[in-house]
């Protein structure tokens, strides 16, 4: 990684390890998310990317290792000191994870209501601001179920930006997303980080999309960090694995085939 | 293969890990009782769709059940000439077993299985997850309002269960079969004691509240996240509950009238 100041660091992970039950899904990740940038978690699926935002988010808790935010470890906190520490993060969820009882206009609003005592005539500019941002200002009078994939995303990051935190995080954004929504996406995570000056992680494995807007990129799979470096970096690198998965061939060192006997040995053994 | 011993060993201690979370669960839960005074709204939207919304079914069961107490008791106390003690015995069988008993069974099914889906739902769709997020807990914002909910609700449905089943039994009684009505009112005022019968039912009845509550917050939020999990948890909720009501209905009895 280029060399960076301290202070420019916002969330720092630690030699992190975590299992589940008996599974190991990280031993020993070392990521620097930098203040102000768009900072890319890539890998394929099922290398715990998700499960890196919930811990970075302190719902989950790593059985070695330390997270860091703003210099505070966020697993020794106390449960009122990290739900503070959480208003300073959005979090977008994959499945959006609206509140599927309000409209567009109350989900956005919820943060809002439920942390300030702003009277309703602001609250009700401020939800309108979101969600101009988002371009749904239109659809607030709208129920969840009555939204398209991409629109709800789009609900859930103006109701992530609500309460105008330090930090948002994607988690897979562009998944199952048609090409017109991917694209305003995609626009939207960047515009927003730099019009709010906000820090944001992006877990994807949505390649070139991700790659153009990310300022800094870790490829994480097998429970480490494989490589890190800005887009030009990771295009440039000679890693066989790096230029597996940046360019998507189906075969590598990461293999086509899941771990088995021998096709042949397969076929003689007949059925068990 | 797995010893049976083995098998056994783990399902105990399964349960008993469970069983302890689900007091942990409790607790927390419990103590959330502080931040939600300050927030009585969400309390009264819970009453509202817990106690309100399974206004109905009570009610409707209730004079139902009161209705075939009076037909059952008049033919069994004819025999002995003693059609006019109809009201005691109405009156007696619903605050003290039927009323709590009855209305707890229906009150899980009602209102402890909608919780526990609903929960279980927000819990499948990541909304429990969202919550935590935006620094919102869900203990405090869904769980504590819709399990003290619970607990005010089922002895006023209770209450109100036993009232219905007394009417019910004066119109078959009094109306249908003609026992004479100042004796069934004036002999219920005599025989029921307030301490021994309305109290120790509406105990037993807050008893029931607890536990089908507790019962039903956990399941939802201890359930897995998918449909079938969810449809499992629900399922565990009316069993769990019609098995802890009808144990605790034995052990309270007897506590309070052995």
């Amino acid at each position: 990684m280029n060399q960076v100041d301290d202070n420019d660091i916002l969330v720092r992970v630690r030699d992190l390890h975590f299992q589940r039950g008996t599974r190991p899904i990280f031993s020993g990740a070392n990521i620097d998310i930098q203040r102000g940038k768009i900072t890319a978690i890539m890998g394929p699926s099922g290398t715990g990317k998700t499960t890196l935002l919930k811990l970075i988010g302190g719902q989950l808790k790593p059985t070695q290792g330390a997270i860091e935010f703003e210099g505070e470890n966020i697993h020794q906190l106390s449960r009122s000191k990290l739900y503070k520490l959480r208003r300073k993060m959005g979090m977008l969820f994959q499945s959006g994870a609206l509140l599927t009882d309000i409209s567009v206009f109350d989900n956005v609003a919820y943060p809002i209501r439920e942390h300030t005592n702003l009277p309703e005539s602001l609250v009700h500019h401020l939800v309108l601001m979101k969600l101009q941002a988002v371009g749904l200002r239109g659809a607030r009078h709208l129920m969840p179920n009555e939204l398209s994939g991409g629109m709800a995303r789009r609900v859930a990051l103006a109701r992530g930006i609500a309460l105008d935190p330090t930090m948002i995080m994607y988690d897979e954004p562009f998944t199952g997303q048609d090409p017109i929504s991917m694209g305003v996406l995609v626009q939207l995570i960047k515009l927003i980080n730099d019009a709010l000056g906000l820090t944001s992680v992006v877990v994807s494995h949505d390649v070139q999309e991700t790659v153009s807007i990310a300022d800094y990129i870790y490829l994480v799979s097998g429970g480490v960090v494989i490589e890190h470096g800005t887009p030009e970096q990771l295009n440039a690198s000679t890693s066989e694995w790096v230029q597996q998965f940046m360019q998507g061939l189906a075969d590598g060192p990461a293999h086509f085939h899941y771990p088995a006997e021998t096709y042949l040995d397969d076929l003689q053994a007949g059925v068990k | 293969m797995v010893n049976p011993v083995q098998m056994l060993g783990r399902s105990a201690l399964t349960f008993f890990e469970r069983l302890g979370r689900a007091h942990l669960f409790l607790m927390d839960a419990l103590w959330g009782f502080f931040s939600m005074v300050m927030r009585p709204r969400l309390l009264v939207q819970q009453l509202y769709s817990v106690g309100v919304l399974s206004f109905l079914i009570i009610l409707i069961s209730g004079l139902f059940v009161g209705m075939v107490l009076g037909l059952q008791g008049h033919y069994i106390l004819s025999n002995f000439g003693a059609e006019e003690t109809l009201g005691v015995l109405v009156a007696a069988s619903l605050v003290r077993e039927l009323g709590p008993v009855v209305a707890a069974l229906l009150f899980s099914g009602r209102a402890g299985s909608a919780l526990t889906a609903e929960i279980g739902l927000m819990k499948a769709t990541e909304q429990l997850s969202g919550m935590e997020m935006m620094a919102v807990d869900p203990m405090r914002r869904i769980i504590t309002p819709r399990l003290f909910a619970g607990i005010l609700s089922m002895p006023l449905l209770a209450a109100i269960f036993s009232m219905m089943g007394i009417l019910g039994g004066y119109f078959v009684g009094v109306g249908l079969l003609g026992v004479d009505e100042g004796a069934y009112w004036s002999q219920m005022q005599s025989k029921i004691d307030f301490s021994a019968d309305i109290i120790n039912g509406v105990i037993k009845s807050f008893v029931f509240g607890v536990v089908v509550t507790w019962i039903a917050v956990f399941e939802g939020y201890d359930s897995i996240p998918t449909s079938e999990g969810v449809s499992r948890a629900t399922t565990r909720t009316v069993v769990h509950s019609a098995f802890a009501i009808l144990g605790l209905d034995f052990v309270l009895t007897a506590l309070m009238f052995g």
